[in-house]
């Protein structure tokens, strides 16, 4: 029972067993070792089954905005998430997305702008050629990863909506569906769904910032936010939000769903930066994914992640202790 | 069961206490297992130091149990297991600290960590608690310490709780899971007010 075997890649699509059985015999294997020892760990550990690849898009690469760092296999980019729509534990997203309905999916899209309404999705890529960025992104738990995104630069999206000089900040909200995400539906979550974020119109439109559609080749898997989401790679990852159905132009500044539960820990810039500590961990390292357990793969942080280059010119005046 | 023979048979008693030393190795058997499988994701890390925590926490509230359940089924059993289980707690606990120098910190900025993360600082403290316990818990130092040995152990309680505490503060955005365990504790600790009731107004510092 505590044996677990990992699927072999060499599987084709016709011999691997449905996710539902797979799903199935998760629950009745924890469930059992439950009622066997008392003891049973819920949600801690990674999900084991291979994670579903989506369909392949066309895209150019982009060597200019790509990282020659070695990528973080697909298999753990696509089972070791952070995800609360769909539970706490990193492998609750890759057991559970596949309850979330992609496909039709719209945008609403309201506020400081010339051009408001709701979008099909295809609508408003259609105009786009897809790109490949391999980003990496450091999550505020100090784990990092490197990630090839196939998407479009956010500002080519934003530019088309038009937006008016009002348009101080762009505001981000993530499907809210407690049928389809799980997490929504637990009675002890300190968020108040949906999940929401935000960004200043100087950093939206910064080259850098950009919306992914897929990853590896293929459209993202529903853990990773299928089908739409942000990628921020000089900010912390919980900044690049998943799922998301609404964009909002407005003058204000949004409020953002980490910084309410916690505003001593989580700031609107959450911009990746060593020399300010999260309260409860350094944020000095990271273990760069997959880490082992006799050789971690520990590796310094870099301000901005970076990508000072291209964005420290954002907040060349500000107080980065302050507005962390 | 009270009365009973066969609850008090020596074999009915052994095959108990293996069994419960068996449920109290699943967490490691599981971590062996999944280690050797490399079957803890691509940050083994964490999930080991977490799972390690999470079975002490556990196996701390098992033996918090065992008093009230020979209270209320008479049958002494459980009182044969509980320093096992105590013992295995702290083992667990052990290895815990140890995975979290190890995996997450890399032994790296100790001072800062232990004195000014308070979820570190409650759980070091909890920890710090269950040493004594481990090192009295033997017979020889039963009998040494007469009355102060039971009074030394309510330590187990503080530590508990401060290791909940630890837990809560990590908790994150999510706190389902460590309300029930939190609910558990309380009323672990509501039955022994209750019997020390009569003889004393803080139960939890007189016998």
């Amino acid at each position: 029972m505590f044996i677990k075997k990992r699927p072999s890649w060499a599987l084709s699509q016709s011999e691997i067993t449905p996710e539902s059985v797979y799903l199935n015999r998760r629950q009745f294997m924890s469930g059992s070792v439950a009622v066997a020892a008392g003891l049973s760990i819920p949600g801690l550990l990674p999900a084991a089954e291979l994670p579903v690849q989506g369909k392949s898009l066309n895209f150019v690469p982009m060597p200019d905005y790509s990282t020659a760092e070695e990528k973080t296999p697909f298999k753990d980019v696509a089972q070791y998430n952070n995800f609360y729509e769909f539970g706490t534990g990193k492998g609750d997203p890759a057991r559970y997305a596949e309850e979330m309905t992609v496909d039709p999916w719209s945008l609403g899209v309201e506020g400081e702008c010339e051009q408001p309404g709701e979008y099909a999705l295809e609508d408003l890529l259609k105009p786009h050629e897809y790109q490949e960025r391999v980003y990496r992104l450091r999550c505020v738990e100090a784990w990092s990863m490197v990630i090839p995104w196939i998407g479009v630069p956010l500002a080519d999206i934003l530019k088309r909506l038009q937006p008016t000089s009002r348009a101080k900040y762009v505001y981000f909200e993530t499907l809210h569906d407690p049928d389809q995400m799980r997490g929504q539906r637990s009675l002890f979550s300190t968020i108040d769904w949906p999940y929401q974020e935000g960004l200043r119109m100087d950093e939206a439109m910064n080259e850098l910032s950009f919306l992914a559609v897929g990853l590896y080749g293929k459209t993202l898997p529903k853990q990773n936010g299928a089908p739409i989401r942000l990628v921020v790679p000089w900010k912390y990852g919980f900044k690049s939000i998943k799922s998301i159905v609404k964009i909002r132009f407005q003058e204000e500044r949004p409020e953002t769903t980490w910084e309410m539960i916690a505003p001593q820990e989580y700031g609107f810039y959450a911009n990746v930066n060593p020399e300010v500590d999260h309260p409860r961990w350094s944020q000095k390292r990271e273990r760069r994914l997959p880490s082992g357990l006799l050789s971690p793969n520990w590796m310094e942080t870099v301000k901005f992640n970076g990508y000072g280059e291209q964005v420290a010119h954002l907040y060349k005046d500000m107080d980065l202790r302050k507005f962390f | 069961m009270p009365g009973s023979r066969w609850s008090g048979h020596p074999r009915f008693l052994l095959a108990f206490r293996l069994l419960a030393a068996l449920l109290a190795s699943m967490p490691f058997l599981f971590l062996v297992s999944n280690i050797a499988a490399q079957s803890l994701g691509p940050d083994p890390g964490q999930e080991v130091t977490e799972l390690l925590g999470l079975a002490a926490f556990q196996l701390l509230i098992a033996t918090l149990c065992m008093t009230p359940l020979k209270r209320w089924t008479g049958w002494s059993g459980w009182i044969r297991i509980r320093r096992m289980l105590g013992l295995f707690a702290f083992f667990y606990a052990t290895l815990h600290v140890l995975a979290f120098l190890q995996f997450i910190l890399g032994w790296t900025d100790l001072w800062v960590t232990f004195t000014k993360r308070p979820y570190i600082v409650a759980g070091a403290l909890s920890f710090l608690m269950l040493i004594p316990l481990a090192l009295t818990s033997t017979q020889g130092m039963m009998k040494r310490l007469g009355r102060s040995w039971k009074q030394l152990h309510k330590l187990v309680y503080p530590s508990i709780v401060v290791a909940w505490v630890h837990f809560i503060w990590q908790a994150r955005s999510d706190v389902g899971e460590m309300v029930f365990y939190g609910l558990a504790i309380l009323v672990l600790l509501a039955v022994r007010w209750k019997w020390a009731g009569s003889r004393g107004m803080i139960p939890f510092v007189r016998g």
